[in-house]
Formats: structure tokens, C-alpha cells, sequence
């Protein structure tokens, strides 16, 4: 028998020569890289770059011309739980006049496992209610979603994404058209997150002071016109760490057996 | 009966911005009854089949041209038009009124009509509650449910089908050119009203509800046309909701 070390650098994203066109027009060509778990990746580029294009290929709006993605080892065609995946998309112009209170749109979070028709159970407000307060937003659980501000407002679309608690977090730009001020705090949140839970994120970012501040100065890859800015989350101490967990556990459990065997 | 589905539909239609495709698929059916007329048999089923057509044709448009989703209903709805103007010609030699299918025709309801309109009203509440919480997703943020797994094609489908089955139920009653009154009224007044989507739900049913029952007495004491009457109905409770908003706003 022997002693297997603890699998810590799984690749959650893997792209492999993806290549999108639009029109005959090519927005992103052969383009690879791959995401390891707890990796904070920052996705840097300009404008028609191809950054939304990528991160829509990535949650399955888009379908690569050619090229293979995979998430979580999967290919994303046959990609099931995507209860794992946290999407926060670009802000997108909410109607103001949509009758749904944030605590609504937060539970809609919980949608994929739904089945059958009923009332939130107990569990389900009680996530909510947690997502909520992570995100500080805990007292406007019952205002409409249109009378919020653009920051409070992301807030709440991050507090969905967070419902499912997923291991995975996605966010295209998510501080357009938000004061300096909150998207100072914002970025706050999404660093003690990476730094304080077990979650890989990929953010497209305009916001170069915090991307360069949080994930160093030079991008560690390039692809096309796409700047790949990446922080490793303790990785290597979590790898020797579990690893002589995963090694002391094997270690009593063969004493156990050892000790019944006599 | 259809107090209660038309504006359940109607809600989620108007929410995505769809509130012209009730419109749309009440002309198919149009066509369809006056076809059903002309053959001499079944007008409500030619009716379902019809809107169910022009629903699938809308789908199928509406990923053409994807930013410019009403010009699919333009298209379907001229085409309907066309088809029931040459079916009411075809028909005159049958005594055919196209008055009633315009406007509704009331009085000759059969039992076999309202066991349909029975059969569509239960068939819409389970499905509409089954699902209501993948419908409020898709209504709310549809990129969002797509990630999240669901399947957006087949609830878009679903919610053709049912609008298909709610329109030709209604037909008989309000008429064909006033289905989509039924549809869209209630969900306006609920958009004044309502915060949460679980409100808004319960005022387009209650709205709806009122406004046929109403609409349906008023219309029977004064020997009114009936489809006309309930849809006044609805709009004076629409002026009602927004001039007491008004008066609630000036006061606060």
C-alpha cells in the first residue's frame, strides 16, 4: 500500500488552444491557461480584447470555434454541477420596476437544485441570510432590488453567487460604473475571501491599481491581447499541510489495524 | 378561469419584455379558429395549433434576429392577419362572423369548452407552480439561469406553449384582438403595486380575477359585449392604481 499525497493542485479551468470568432472576425485565437484551485486570477486586457468572450466561454454562454475547455476536469459540454460555480456577470441594466426583493434574488441563486415547487425551506433563508451578511447587506433584505444602488446592487448579486458557497468564483468587471470609495471595499471583500475561504477566482478587471496591488506587477502569462495577472493562495504551505495530514491518517490507521490484528 | 391564468402568463411575458408576443399569438390563433371554421370543425383545437405554430416560429426567429425580438412578432403577426383575411373569405359562404372571433363570443360557450378551459387552467397552475422558481430566474437575469444550469430553451418553450394554451382557451370570452389585454393589464397594475415577485404574482391573479367577474356581470346586466367590458374593467383598475399612487405619493 502505498501513501498517496493529497491532490491540492487540481486544475479547476483548463483551456487548451481556445480559439472564438465572431462574424468571420477573430476575437480570441488559440488562447491557453489553466486555473489551479485557490488560484485569485486576474484577467487584464483591452477593450474587444476578448475578456468577456473568454469568461463567457468559460460558464457555457459561448461555444469556442475550436479548442477544448474543461472545468473541474470536465469537459464543460457534459459539466453538471454548476452549483460550484459563483457567476457574478458584467452589471447589466437592471429594470428598475422589476418586482423582486433582494432576499428573491438571492435565493434564486439556489435554482439549479430546485425541483419541485414550495416555500424556501428554513435551510435556504438561513444561507441566504448568511450570504447576506457576508456581504454586508443583511438590512436590505427586503427592499426591491431596483431601488438599491449600483454598489449595493453587486453586493447582492455577489451575495447569489456566494448562496451555493461554490469553489469557484467568476466576475466579469465587477465594479463598472461603482464609486471609487465602494470599489475599495468591494476588492476588500473579494481578497478576504480568496485568503480566508477555500475558493479559486477569475476576475476581469479594469481596476489595474488593485489587480497589479493584490496580484503583483508583472502578469505571469500573456495570450493575444489578454494579460493573465495570477496569486497563488498559500498553495504550497496548504500542499505540505495536507499532505502530512493525508500522511498521519494513513499512519493511525494502519497502527489501528495493526493493533487489531494482535 | 382564465382571470387567473392569463394574467399568470401575462406576468412573465410582460417581465421579459415579451408583452407583444400575447398579442402575436392571439391573431394565430385567429387564424387558426377561422380555419377550424372554415373546415367546419374544431375551432378551438385549430386555434391551440395555430398559436402553438406561430410560438415555435417566434423561438425560432427570436435567435435570428436576438437583440431585435419584437420584429419576429411583426413578421408572425402580419402573416396571421393575412391567413385569417383569406379563411374569413373563404368562409362567407358559411354565414361566418368574423366579429366574433374578433371580439369574442360568449354566449355560445359549450361544455366542452369549459372543460377545456378547466383542463388548460390546471394543467398552467401546476406547471407555473412546479417551476416557479426556475421562471423567476429566467424572467429576472436569463444568463443567470443558464449558468446555473437550467435548461433556458426548454422553459422558454414551455412558456410559448402555455401562452398558446391561454390565449386559445380565451379566445371564446374576450375575443381574439382583447386576449392580450388579459394578459398584460394585470401585470402592469402589479408592477405599480408590488415589491416581491410573490406579491406581484398574487395581484395579477387577484386583478385578473376581479376584472373577468366584474367585467362579466356589468356586462350581463347591461347586455354588453363582454370581451370590451372586461377589458375596460381592467384599464379603470389601472387608472385607479395609478391615480391613488399618485395621491398616496403626494401625501407622503
Amino acid at each position: 500500500m502505498s501513501i498517496g499525497t493529497a491532490d491540492c493542485h487540481r486544475d479547476v479551468i483548463s483551456v487548451e488552444s481556445v480559439s472564438f470568432s465572431y462574424q468571420q472576425k477573430n476575437v480570441l485565437s488559440n488562447v491557453s491557461f489553466n486555473v489551479k484551485e485557490r488560484d485569485f486570477i486576474g484577467l487584464i486586457g483591452t477593450n474587444g480584447a476578448g475578456k468577456t468572450t473568454m469568461l463567457r466561454m468559460i460558464v457555457g454562454l459561448l461555444k469556442p470555434t475550436s479548442g477544448e475547455i474543461r472545468i473541474f476536469g470536465e469537459p464543460i459540454s457534459q459539466f453538471k454541477e454548476w452549483n460550484r460555480i459563483g457567476y457574478v456577470p458584467q452589471k447589466n441594466a437592471l429594470n428598475p420596476l422589476f418586482p423582486a426583493t433582494v432576499k428573491e434574488v438571492v435565493l434564486s441563486g439556489l435554482v439549479g437544485k430546485r425541483k419541485w415547487f414550495g416555500a424556501h425551506s428554513r435551510e435556504d433563508y438561513n444561507k441566504c441570510d448568511d450570504a447576506l451578511m457576508a456581504m454586508g447587506v443583511e438590512d436590505l433584505a427586503d427592499k426591491r432590488i431596483g431601488q438599491l444602488s449600483g454598489g449595493q446592487q453587486q453586493r447582492v448579486f455577489l451575495a447569489r453567487a456566494l448562496i451555493n458557497n461554490p469553489s469557484l468564483l467568476i466576475l466579469d468587471e465587477p465594479t463598472v460604473g461603482i464609486d471609487h470609495e465602494t470599489q475599495e471595499s468591494f476588492f476588500h471583500m473579494i481578497k478576504h475571501m480568496h485568503q480566508h475561504h477555500n475558493m479559486t477566482f477569475l476576475m476581469v478587471s479594469h481596476d489595474m491599481e488593485m489587480i497589479k496591488g493584490y496580484l503583483g506587477e508583472q502578469p505571469a502569462s500573456t495570450a493575444g491581447k489578454l494579460n493573465f495577472y495570477i496569486r497563488h493562495s498559500h498553495e504550497t504551505q496548504d500542499c505540505v499541510e495536507q499532505n502530512l495530514a493525508h500522511s498521519l491518517k494513513h499512519l493511525r490507521a494502519q497502527m489501528a489495524s495493526a493493533k487489531e490484528g494482535k | 378561469m382564465i382571470g387567473i391564468t392569463a394574467p399568470l402568463i401575462g406576468i412573465f411575458l410582460v417581465l421579459r419584455r415579451l408583452s407583444m408576443i400575447g398579442d402575436t399569438l392571439s391573431h394565430a390563433a385567429i387564424a387558426g379558429v377561422a380555419l377550424g371554421f372554415v373546415i367546419g370543425d374544431f375551432p378551438i383545437i385549430f386555434g391551440l395549433l395555430f398559436s402553438l405554430l406561430a410560438s415555435f416560429a417566434i423561438e425560432k426567429l427570436r435567435k435570428s434576429y436576438k437583440s431585435y425580438a419584437e420584429l419576429s412578432l411583426a413578421i408572425i403577426m402580419s402573416g396571421s392577419i393575412a391567413l385569417a383575411s383569406i379563411f374569413f373569405t373563404l368562409g362567407r359562404d358559411l354565414s361566418m362572423d368574423a366579429n366574433s372571433f374578433l371580439f369574442g363570443f360568449i354566449y355560445t360557450l359549450t361544455a366542452t369548452d369549459l372543460w377545456a378551459m378547466f383542463a388548460v387552467t390546471v394543467a398552467v397552475l401546476i406547471i407555473v407552480g412546479r417551476h416557479l422558481h426556475g421562471l423567476f430566474l429566467i424572467t429576472f437575469d436569463e444568463e443567470a439561469a443558464s449558468v446555473s444550469g437550467l435548461p433556458v430553451s426548454y422553459y422558454n418553450v414551455m412558456i410559448s406553449v402555455l401562452t398558446a394554451l391561454v390565449i386559445s382557451i380565451s379566445i371564446k370570452i374576450v375575443g381574439g384582438l382583447l386576449v392580450s389585454a388579459l394578459l398584460t393589464i394585470p401585470a402592469a397594475c402589479s408592477l405599480l403595486l408590488a415589491r416581491s415577485f410573490k406579491q406581484s404574482i398574487i395581484t395579477v391573479v387577484i386583478v385578473g380575477e376581479l376584472a373577468v367577474i366584474a367585467g362579466l356581470l356589468i356586462a350581463g346586466v347591461w347586455n354588453l359585449a363582454a370581451g370590451g367590458t372586461i377589458v375596460l374593467v381592467l384599464i379603470a383598475m389601472l387608472l385607479l392604481i395609478l391615480l391613488g399612487r399618485n395621491i398616496v405619493s403626494r401625501v407622503a
